[in-house]
């Protein structure tokens, strides 16, 4: 391909893709943005600002956390929020600066991969979650669970 | 796929600048979830293994990580409400440059309040 149309060239229209998913896409990118400044923030204050911060945080912590319904759909919430809204954004840049169709590919290829398995991971690990194993040591436990 | 030069050197004003910092951001914050999820799926292999890992936080150089990480993330979120409104309010175009240094003042604002307790957090006694 030479590196300027031809300047005489007619016109010619475009074909049109003909479906409005980048306009989605545009779109989904600042509604799921607005949700999780909420969702984010929160979760920074929670996990940083209450109690010592960092070090407030271990087992028992989570456990609290997720014994209520609330915080794990939250934290559910966020994860699928930030997976769709962080990919969309990397699908974009991959569009924008790898310029060979076999790059492309390659990339978005293990893009879709690690969101599939981050999504699904995670996603498990909230469900799955049992606040109380059984024969773990007690005094890493929260302090509902039952005695041993 | 374009396949011509691109090579025009733009430089653009605040505007380019906060677009390339949205960038930036977005990728790091990503990669730090990726593996976010990852040390947080060890909760469900045992306490103590939870624990280990979570306990890494604690140290001071990941305590200076996490700094660098929330002030991306406000950095991107404020950054962020500024490119909504500037797509969906009427005015918004206009104030586009206004905005910016709103969206920055919050950011010390929020920093400010943020640093101090993280770093004490962090550095003091433990
Ligand atoms: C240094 C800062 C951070 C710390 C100390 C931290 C800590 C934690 C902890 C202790 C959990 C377990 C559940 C809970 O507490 O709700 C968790 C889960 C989670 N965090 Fe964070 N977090 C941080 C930053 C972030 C950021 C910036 C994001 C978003 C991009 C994020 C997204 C998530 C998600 C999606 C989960 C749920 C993971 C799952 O489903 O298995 N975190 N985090
Ligand atoms: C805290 C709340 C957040 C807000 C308000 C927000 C808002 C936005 C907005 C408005 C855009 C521009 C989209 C466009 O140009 O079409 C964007 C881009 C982006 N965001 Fe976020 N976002 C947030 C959190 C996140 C998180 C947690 C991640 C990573 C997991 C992320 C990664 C990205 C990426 C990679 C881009 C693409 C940048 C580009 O195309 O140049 N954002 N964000």
């Amino acid at each position: 391909m030479s590196a300027v149309d031809n300047p005489r060239a007619p016109y010619v229209r475009q074909k049109t893709t003909r479906s409005n998913y980048e306009l989605y896409g545009w779109v989904f990118m600042r509604a799921s943005g607005a949700v999780l400044l909420v969702l984010i923030f929160g979760h920074l204050f929670i996990n940083l600002m209450t109690g010592e911060g960092v070090h407030s945080i271990d087992f028992a912590f989570v456990a609290g956390k997720w014994a209520t319904p609330f915080w794990k759909v939250w934290d559910l919430l966020m994860l699928w929020l930030a997976m769709i809204h962080g990919t969309n954004g990397l699908r974009t840049i991959i569009n924008d600066y790898a310029s060979k169709d076999r790059t492309r590919l390659v990339l978005k290829g293990l893009l879709y991969l690690a969101f599939t398995v981050v999504v699904v991971l995670g996603t498990l690990v909230i469900f799955t979650f049992d606040p109380c194993p059984a024969g773990a040591a007690a005094d890493l436990l929260p302090s509902f669970c039952p005695a041993p | 796929m374009p396949d011509r030069p691109g090579g025009t050197l733009y430089r653009g004003r605040e505007g380019m600048w906060s677009w390339v910092a949205q960038r930036v951001t977005g990728v790091l914050i990503f990669f730090f979830l990726l593996v976010h999820v990852l040390d947080t799926a060890v909760i469900n292999v045992s306490p103590e293994a939870y624990n280990a890992i979570i306990g890494t936080y604690r140290h001071w150089i990941m305590g200076l990580g996490e700094a660098g990480l929330v002030a991306a993330v406000v950095i991107h979120a404020f950054n962020g409400v500024r490119l909504i409104l500037v797509d969906f309010w009427a005015k918004g175009a206009k104030y586009q440059r206004v905005m910016l240094y709103i969206a920055l003042a919050l950011f010390v604002v929020v920093m400010a309040g943020f640093l101090p307790r993280h770093l004490m957090n962090t550095f003091g006694g433990h």
